[in-house]
This record gives structure tokens, sequence and C-alpha cells, in this order.
């Protein structure tokens, strides 16, 4: 990297030439003008309702952020389970009130941290746990019954649920008194993120059971985060993140039924959870959007009558892919802007990444800043004032029946298919994102698309102090799973893995053998071993 | 490096445990647009299984694609076997988050570029062909791992 100071250079006077074609983000054409004309067809009653209202286009609450301004929840997790509890005392401490827990790749794809594949992982991009005791340490001293804890984990998310319910019960606290979220939304990562182990079906027969234990035992607990950011992450349009995370929503909600459950009991607590990328107007009229779709499918595909049904609440996160390693400090305009349009979109909470994430794991200072960035908006832009000031806006409106016009045309294609699951197995949704992204790295490289410091306005930079994880963490981790697997019982664990053998190749629920087996410190990687037995492994075909 | 007249031969690799593979499968696209011969491993392989694939394949040179902070243990342990197996000519490259404090390490061992985000496809394009003598047909320098 040049350390060549850039500072005494005069910037060149750039005559900025207008954009080849008009297009969005995702390559969608936008008119030189909008009009009446253009909403000719909007019905206010039928097609916004007030704020509150069915089809909630304008928002899920009356009053919004009048009332109050939405969660500002920031995704931490590094290193050992004790120093995350640090970070998590010091964030409590300090006014927050909720947790949310990065785990690192060993934890999130099931493997111990002494496993091979665990190589050079242990802590890196999250906290390292991989059983019971682990749990213990990292919520060490912090009353699970007065906090609100979501969890991103997605294939051991009944495992990870089943060590919380555990550290719980030696705290006294019932689960009937525990809140908060699994992510636990395995078809986003077929998708997407691909932080898969068992195949698509024995996978979703997981989230129904989850589902069902949390409606009967948990009943503040959101059973599953319905995730479009990684889609999104992954290169996919504005139009694919709202049609397939929406779609995927509807896939959970029919197997559930399918499973004899009661829509208006568990759909309630279903919730979502949004990208916000950089073009602006898009991104509102995907989220205005994303609630009249649900709004609709729940009570006219679902018949569903409790009102809480039909509501798309959601959290956001602003794009991580966005964010450029050229320039770092101009990452903090990026992301003020994708919070600005969530916000504008009326999210329900709120992640702005720091403007060092294309390097590293956020430092504080960065991470400070990005919290800085809510709360500017929050406090001083007046956005918050009333709900959804862009409704009526000829262009908002007709970008929303667009983009929800686009969505639907998926949902067609993907119910011809035979759901969401069997489209999955055919690759389809995978190559729709894959084709997306290569598309919009070559408009990237021809400058149809400008990236101001990557393809644009570069110059040459300083090193950028980061965070840095060093090897350490997965010593300490293996050491101490070595200690826990000579003190424990060992008959024990075998039983209560073997149990989860025959509840997995039966038709029982598997979250109680998976609770049992981690009261008797079975480890992640021993749990999902036993059921990997019995369901194998998923396989993606390489393609490209 | 490639005899006379064939398509230069690259391994594109996901190792490690992380699935985020946009940018792989953007790269393994863009060389096989550029005219190469290009093999994907998918996903979660380990060192092992990456230089057995790239000996059975026969390939020029092996892109990594890492985002987790795994980078130091794998490429050390990717480049380690290639040594053993006697295949010191396979050029390695690197893509991902990587923090430049990493880099001369990384280089030190032999890897023969880090590409980090906001690369252009083409950069990659440029530095096999420079590495190999790809299309340009020039005369390739010595292999990596012989010059430390």
């Amino acid at each position: 990297m040049s350390t060549k100071k850039t500072v005494e250079e005069t910037p060149p006077v750039v005559e900025t030439p207008a954009s080849p074609t008009h297009t969005t983000i995702s390559g969608r054409p936008i008119a030189p003008l909008y009009r009446p004309e253009d909403v000719a067809g909007l019905d206010y009653e039928r097609d916004l309702g007030d704020p509150g209202q069915f089809p909630f286009t304008r928002g899920i609450h009356q009053t919004m952020y009048r009332g109050k301004v939405w969660t500002m929840r920031q995704f931490a997790g590094f290193g050992t389970p004790r120093e995350t509890n640090a970070r998590f005392k010091y964030l409590l401490e300090h006014g927050s009130h909720g947790l949310s827990i990065a785990f690192d790749l060993p934890t999130l794809m099931g493997r111990d941290p002494d496993h091979p594949l665990s190589l050079g992982e242990v802590g890196k991009c999250g906290v390292a746990i991989s059983s019971l005791q682990d749990m213990e340490i990292l919520l060490d001293g912090i009353p699970l019954g007065e906090v609100s804890t979501s969890m991103t984990i997605n294939s051991p998310a009944a495992m990870l649920l089943a060590f919380y319910i555990a550290v719980a019960e030696k705290q006294g606290v019932g689960p009937e008194k525990l809140s908060g979220t699994v992510q636990a939304d395995i078809l986003k990562e077929f998708i997407a993120q691909k932080e898969y182990i068992f195949p698509p079906r024995p996978s979703m027969r997981i989230v129904v059971d989850m589902i069902r234990y949390c409606t009967e035992r948990l009943p503040k607990w959101n059973s599953i985060s319905i995730s479009g950011y990684h889609i999104r992450e992954a290169g996919s349009t504005a139009a694919q993140e709202l049609a397939f995370t929406l779609r995927d929503g509807v896939e959970y909600v029919q197997w559930c039924v399918d499973a004899g459950m009661d829509v208006d009991r568990f759909a309630p607590r279903l919730s979502f959870f949004f990208n916000s990328h950089s073009d602006f107007f898009e991104e509102i009229a995907k989220f205005r959007a994303a609630r009249r779709i649900w709004a609709r499918v729940m009570k006219d595909r679902f018949g569903a009558k409790n009102p809480r049904s039909w509501m798309c609440r959601f959290h956001t996160q602003t794009a991580g892919v966005s964010l450029t390693a050229q320039q770092p400090y101009n990452n903090v305009v990026r992301t003020a802007l994708q919070a600005l349009a969530g916000v504008l979109g009326g999210t329900q909470s709120l992640h702005t990444n720091s403007l060092d994430e294309a390097l590293a794991l956020p430092t504080e200072e960065a991470v400070t800043i990005a919290l800085r960035t809510q709360q500017v908006i929050a406090h001083e832009s007046g956005v918050v004032n009333t709900p959804d000031p862009l409704a009526g806006s000829y262009f908002v409106e007709k970008l929303t029946s667009d983009i929800e016009a686009d969505a639907l045309e998926y949902f067609r294609k993907i119910d011809a298919m035979g759901g969401m699951v069997a489209a999955i197995e055919r690759g389809f949704p995978q190559r729709e994102i894959q084709e997306a992204a290569f598309q919009f790295q070559r408009a990237v490289e021809r400058k149809e698309k400008v990236i101001v410091g990557v393809n644009e306005y570069v110059m040459d930079e300083k090193p950028f102090p980061i965070l840095y994880i060093d090897e350490r963490v997965a010593e300490e981790q293996m050491g101490r799973l070595n200690a826990l697997r000579a003190s424990r019982d060992g008959a024990k664990v075998r039983a209560a893995l073997g149990r989860l053998q025959e509840v997995a190749r039966g038709t029982g629920n598997v979250m109680e053998p998976i609770l049992d087996a981690a009261r008797a410190y079975a480890t992640l990687g021993e749990m999902c071993d036993a059921l990997r037995e019995v369901w194998g492994e998923y396989v993606e075909p390489p393609i490209f | 490096m490639a005899p006379l007249g064939r398509k230069l031969r690259v391994l594109i690799a996901k190792p490690g445990l992380d699935g985020h593979d946009r940018g792989a499968k953007v790269v393994a696209r863009a060389l096989r647009d550029a005219g190469m011969e290009v093999i994907y491993t998918g996903l979660r392989q380990s060192p092992e299984q990456i230089v057995s694939a790239a000996a059975q394949e026969d390939v020029d040179a092996v892109g990594l694609s890492i985002l987790s902070g795994a980078h130091l243990a794998i490429c050390r342990r990717v480049i380690e076997l290639l040594k053993e197996k006697g295949m010191q000519g396979v050029r390695v490259f690197l893509g991902g988050i990587i923090p430049a404090q990493d880099i001369p390490e990384l280089k030190k061992m032999g890897v023969a570029e880090v590409f980090l985000p906001g690369s252009s496809t083409q950069d990659v394009v440029k530095l096999i062909d420079t590495e190999l003598g790809g299309a340009s047909g020039t005369p390739p320098r010595p292999p990596l791992a012989s010059r430390e």
C-alpha cells in the first residue's frame, strides 16, 4: 500500500459525467419525471391506509417514531466468552437494553473448536460458544429475565437457544420470562449466506419444531427472523431481496400450518430483517412494499385474523457490502444515508455498520460513530416527527408499486416450482442472485456505476488502524473444551445424544432432547454430529 | 506454468467455514470470460482437499477467497502442502477481508498477490497473465515459492 502523501495535491477539477443510463443500483430504469397519472390506480384506503392500518404500507404503528424511536441495536461479539461478557456488561451499564450476539464460524457451522475445519476461525468473527459451559461464562451476571437477547444463529439455532434456556434455569428464570430472538432462518442460508449443515427438508423440520416449542413455552420469544439482509449482501437486487425474503416467510408459515399449528398463534412472533442499501428511494419503496405484501399474504393466503399476524415487523442493517476499504471515512456518509432510508422506510430496529468493516471487525471508536449516526438522525434531523413522510410522492408510490409487482412475479414463479424449498433444490434463487452480482460487478468495472474512491476519485492513502484478533482465543477455547470433556458424566452425554438421534429419526419435537443434551454438557459439535449421522450433510453443487 | 498452446487452468477455492461466496464466484466467472479454464471447489474445503484438487486438475494457479480472518493459518498450510507435493510452480493468490498488516507476511510465505475489497476482476486477470505469461505469451517469472 502506498503511503504517499496526497494532502498537498490539489484535487483536479472534474466534470462529473451524467450517468449513461438512469437506473437504480439494482438496474431498474427511472423515468425522467413522475406525475399524477403514474399513481392514478392507487387507492388510499386499499393500498396505503393510515399508519397502523391494513395493509400497513405507511407503517405498523399509528404514531411510529413520535411514540418511540426505533431500537438502536448494535451487533457485537469477538474472542472468548469472557471477553464478550465484559463487553455486554459495559453495554448494559451504559443504558443498552438489549444484547445482540455475534458468533464465530465454528459455532455458526456446528463445529467444535478442535475440528480441522475450525483452523484459524475460532473467535475471529464472533464469540466462540461450544457448550453450556461457554454460555454460562458469556451470560455470567446478566439477568436473563430482564434483558432481551438477539442471537444471530441459524443452522444450530435450536442448540444455542437450548444453552440460553439452560443458563436461565440455573438463574431461576423460567422460559416464559425469556425475551429475545434467534435468527433461525435456514432458507436464506441455502439461498445466500451458505451456513447450512443438514439438507433443506430436515433443516426445515428443526425450524418448525423450534417455532412450535417457542409458541408453547417461550411466549415472549421471537422464534425466527426471516432475513433478506444476506440475500442482498450476496448480490441480489432490491426486488429479489424483497421477493425471496417474503416468499421464505410464506414457506415457514405454510410448513407450520401443514404441521397443524394455528397461524394466529405463531405468526405474531415472526419478524423480518432487511438490508438498507445505497439507492435511497428504491430502499424506502422496498420497505413500504414489504409491509403491503406481507399483510395481504397473511390475510388472503393464510386467512390470518389477528392484526398482529398481518404486520411485517422488521430490523434493518445498513449494507456491509457497500462499504469500501478505500477512503474508509466515506463509509460514515454511506451508512448515514442508508440508515435514513431505513428510518423513512419505518424500521422497528436498526444496526448501523462501522466505517472500518471492509477492513476488519470494528474498533470501539468506529462503533461509537455508527451509533452516533443513528442518534443524529433520531434527535437532530426531524424525520421522526411524522410517520411515512414520503407517502403520496408520485415517484415513491410508483416505485413501491413497481417493486411490489416484481416481487409478486417471483412469488408466482416460485409457487409454480412447488414452493421455496423446491426452488432452492433447483438452485433457482441462487442463480438469480449470482447473475445479479456479476452484472453489478461488470457495471462497476465499466464505470456505468460509480463507487466513490473505488472506480472514481481514487487517491493514495495511509494505512488505517484496525482491530486485530490473534490466535490465542483458539488455544484457550480448546483447553477449556478438553477439561470439560474430561470432567462431565460421559455416560449421560452418550445417552442424551442417543435419545436425540432417536427423536430425529422419528417425528417428535427435537427441542426437548437437544435441551437435555445441553444440560448434560454435550458440545455443540457433538449434537450436530449426532444429527449429521441421521440426516446427512448438505453439499451445494459448485456452480458459478 | 501452462504448456504452450494450453489454456491457463485456475482453481478457485473457498477454504475454512465461511460461506460468503459472492467474490469467489464473480472472480471465477470473470477468469472464465477471460479465456481461462476455471475449476471452483465449492465451499468448506480443507487445505488438504484444495491442494489435492489442484494436483488432480493440474492447475497453474490457485485463488483463495477468505473473509473470516483465518487467512494466515490457511495460506500457510496450503503453501506448505503445495511444497510437500513438489507443486511450487502453482501460484497462489488471495482475495477477501485481509488486514494490511498481514500482507507482508502473506507475501513472504509465497502468496503472489492479495486482492482487497474494491479490486477489479481485471486486476486478477492481469496478475495471472503477468505471473504465468498467459494470454500475452510473455515468459513467466520464476515460481514464487523459489524466490524466498
